[in-house]
C-alpha cells in the first residue's frame, strides 16, 4: 500500500501529472469573485469562509476523475484488482493520495487567498483547521464518485453530479466553522461533526468504492 | 406463497396484470374523493383563505418524495443481497416518480409561501432537504441513464442509492443546524395532541391513501414498460444471433 501510495505521489508530481492544477483553479477561483461582488472589503470579508470553502470543494472536484481514469486506461487498475492487497486498500491508498496532492494543497493556499479577500483575523486559524478536518472526506467522497463513473467513457460531468450532492453535509459543517471562527464566535459544535463526517467516510466509503470499482471491473 | 415469488418476472407480470386495473381505479377513485372533498367541501381556512386547499396536494406529494426514495432504498438492498431483477427494476422505476413528486412538493409550496411568507423561495431547513433530495433523484437517474449493461447499471445506482440514502440524512439534519425554520411543523401525526383541525385532516388522509396509490400504480406500470422492455432487448439479441 506504501509502494502504491508513493508510486500515486509521483506520477502526480512528475511532468503531466497535473499537481497545482487544482491549487491555480482555486487562486483563479477566489481570484473572479472580487470582480463578481465588487471589491468592498466588508462584504468580501463576510463572504470569504464561504467563498473559500466552495472553492476549495470545485479545485477538489477538477482532480476526481484522474484517480482511476488513467489507471483504468493503461490496465494498472486490474493489476491492482488482483493484486494481493485487498481492493478496500488500493481505494484508500489512491484516496489519500488525492488528499496529499490535492487536499493538502488547498487547505495550506487557503490562508494566502483568505488575505485577497479581507479574511478576518480571527478567521484565519479556523478556516486552516476546518479544511484540514474536511478536505479528506472530499477526497474519499471523491473517490467514491471516482469508482462510479471509472467504467464511463465521458464520465467527469456525472461524476461533478453524483459528488456534489455528497458534498453537501461536509461543506455546511466546514463552511460553519471557518465563518464561526472569523466572526469569533464558539466553533467547537461543527468541528466536531465536520471530524464525524471525515471519520465515518474514511472508514465506511472505501468499502461502497471498491464494491463499485469490482462492478465495473466485471 | 412468499413474497420472494415475485422474483420470478413471469409471476410478476401476471399478479401485477391482474392487480394494475383495481389499484388504478382504486387510486382514481381516492384521488378524486380526496380533492374533490377537499377543494369543493372544506371551509377556508379564516387566515389563509383558499390557498389553504393546496395542502392537498403538497403533504402528499412530500410525504411520497421521500417514501419513494426509501422504497428505492429497500428494492436497491434486496437487489444487492438476492440479486432478483425485478427488484432493482422497481427502484428504477420509482425514481423519475419520486423526483416528480418532489418538484411537485417544491412548487405547490412556491405557489403557497408566495402569498403566505410573501416570497416563493426561503432557505428553510425543509426546502433546503427537498432541493437536495432532488438533487440525489438527479444523479440517480443520471447514472441509470449513463451506464449501458443494465447490471452493471443496476449494482452502480444500488450502491450510489445507499450511500446517498446516508448522506440525504446527513444533509437533512446538516441544513436543520445550518438555517433556522421558517416551515411550520409536522400537519399531521398520530401521536401528538395538536394538528390539523378535522375538517382539514379527513380530506387530507384520503388524498394521502390516494398519492400513495397513485405511486403504486405507476411503479406497477413503469416495472412492467422496464420487463417488457428487457423482454424486447433479449428477443432482438436472439434474432441477431440466429
Amino acid at each position: 500500500m506504501l509502494a502504491l501510495l508513493l508510486r500515486d505521489l509521483r506520477l502526480a508530481t512528475r511532468a503531466g501529472g497535473g499537481f497545482g492544477l487544482s491549487l491555480a483553479f482555486f487562486l483563479i477561483v477566489t481570484v473572479l469573485v472580487p470582480f463578481g461582488v465588487g471589491p468592498e472589503g466588508g462584504i468580501l470579508a463576510r463572504i470569504a469562509p464561504g467563498i473559500l470553502w466552495v472553492g476549495a470543494l470545485l479545485s477538489c472536484l477538477l482532480s476526481l476523475d484522474r484517480i482511476f481514469a488513467l489507471d483504468r486506461e493503461d490496465g494498472s487498475l486490474d493489476l491492482l484488482a488482483t493484486a494481493p492487497i485487498p481492493l478496500e486498500g488500493v481505494v484508500a491508498a489512491k484516496a489519500l493520495a488525492h488528499w496529499l496532492t490535492t487536499g493538502l494543497p488547498l487547505t495550506l493556499g487557503a490562508p494566502v487567498l483568505g488575505v485577497l479577500l479581507h479574511l478576518p483575523g480571527s478567521g484565519f486559524a479556523w478556516l486552516t483547521l476546518s479544511l484540514l478536518l474536511g478536505t479528506p472526506a472530499l477526497s474519499v467522497i471523491g473517490t467514491f464518485g471516482a469508482a462510479l463513473t471509472v467504467g464511463l467513457k465521458r464520465g467527469g460531468l456525472l461524476l461533478s453530479l453524483l459528488v456534489l450532492p455528497l458534498y453537501i453535509p461536509t461543506l455546511i459543517f466546514g463552511a460553519e466553522a471557518a465563518r464561526r471562527g472569523s466572526e469569533g464566535l464558539a466553533t467547537a459544535t461543527p468541528l466536531l461533526m465536520l471530524a464525524g463526517i471525515t471519520a465515518g467516510a474514511v472508514a465506511m466509503l472505501p468499502f461502497a468504492s471498491a464494491a463499485a470499482i469490482r462492478v465495473n471491473l466485471r | 406463497m412468499s413474497i420472494w415469488e415475485y422474483a420470478n418476472p413471469k409471476k410478476f407480470m401476471q399478479t401485477s396484470s391482474w392487480a394494475l386495473p383495481w389499484v388504478t381505479g382504486l387510486a382514481v377513485v381516492t384521488l378524486l374523493t380526496g380533492l374533490v372533498w377537499g377543494f369543493f367541501f372544506t371551509p377556508d381556512d379564516f387566515r389563509q383563505g383558499a390557498t389553504v386547499k393546496i395542502i392537498y396536494i403538497h403533504v402528499p406529494s412530500a410525504m411520497m418524495a421521500i417514501n419513494a426514495w426509501a422504497m428505492m432504498l429497500v428494492t436497491s438492498l434486496i437487489w444487492l443481497i438476492r440479486r432478483h431483477h425485478v427488484s432493482v427494476l422497481a427502484a428504477k422505476a420509482a425514481a423519475p416518480i419520486g423526483m416528480t413528486m418532489t418538484l411537485i412538493a417544491l412548487f405547490t409550496g412556491a405557489i403557497w409561501g408566495q402569498p403566505m411568507w410573501g416570497t416563493w423561495w426561503a432557505w428553510d431547513p425543509r426546502l433546503t432537504s427537498f432541493l437536495i433530495l432532488f438533487l440525489f433523484y438527479l444523479g440517480y437517474i443520471a447514472l441509470w441513464e449513463a451506464v449501458d449493461d443494465p447490471d452493471t447499471a443496476a449494482d452502480l445506482t444500488s450502491v450510489l442509492c445507499l450511500v446517498g440514502s446516508v448522506f440525504a440524512l446527513l444533509s437533512r439534519y446538516a441544513v436543520l443546524f445550518w438555517n433556522q425554520g421558517l416551515h411550520q411543523g409536522a400537519s399531521l401525526s398520530l401521536d401528538k395532541e395538536e394538528h390539523v383541525a378535522d375538517v382539514f385532516a379527513w380530506p387530507l388522509w384520503i388524498s394521502m391513501a390516494g398519492f400513495v396509490l397513485l405511486f403504486i400504480t405507476l411503479v406497477l406500470l413503469r416495472t412492467r414498460t422496464e420487463i417488457r422492455s428487457r423482454r424486447l432487448r433479449a428477443l432482438e439479441a436472439r434474432e441477431r444471433m440466429a
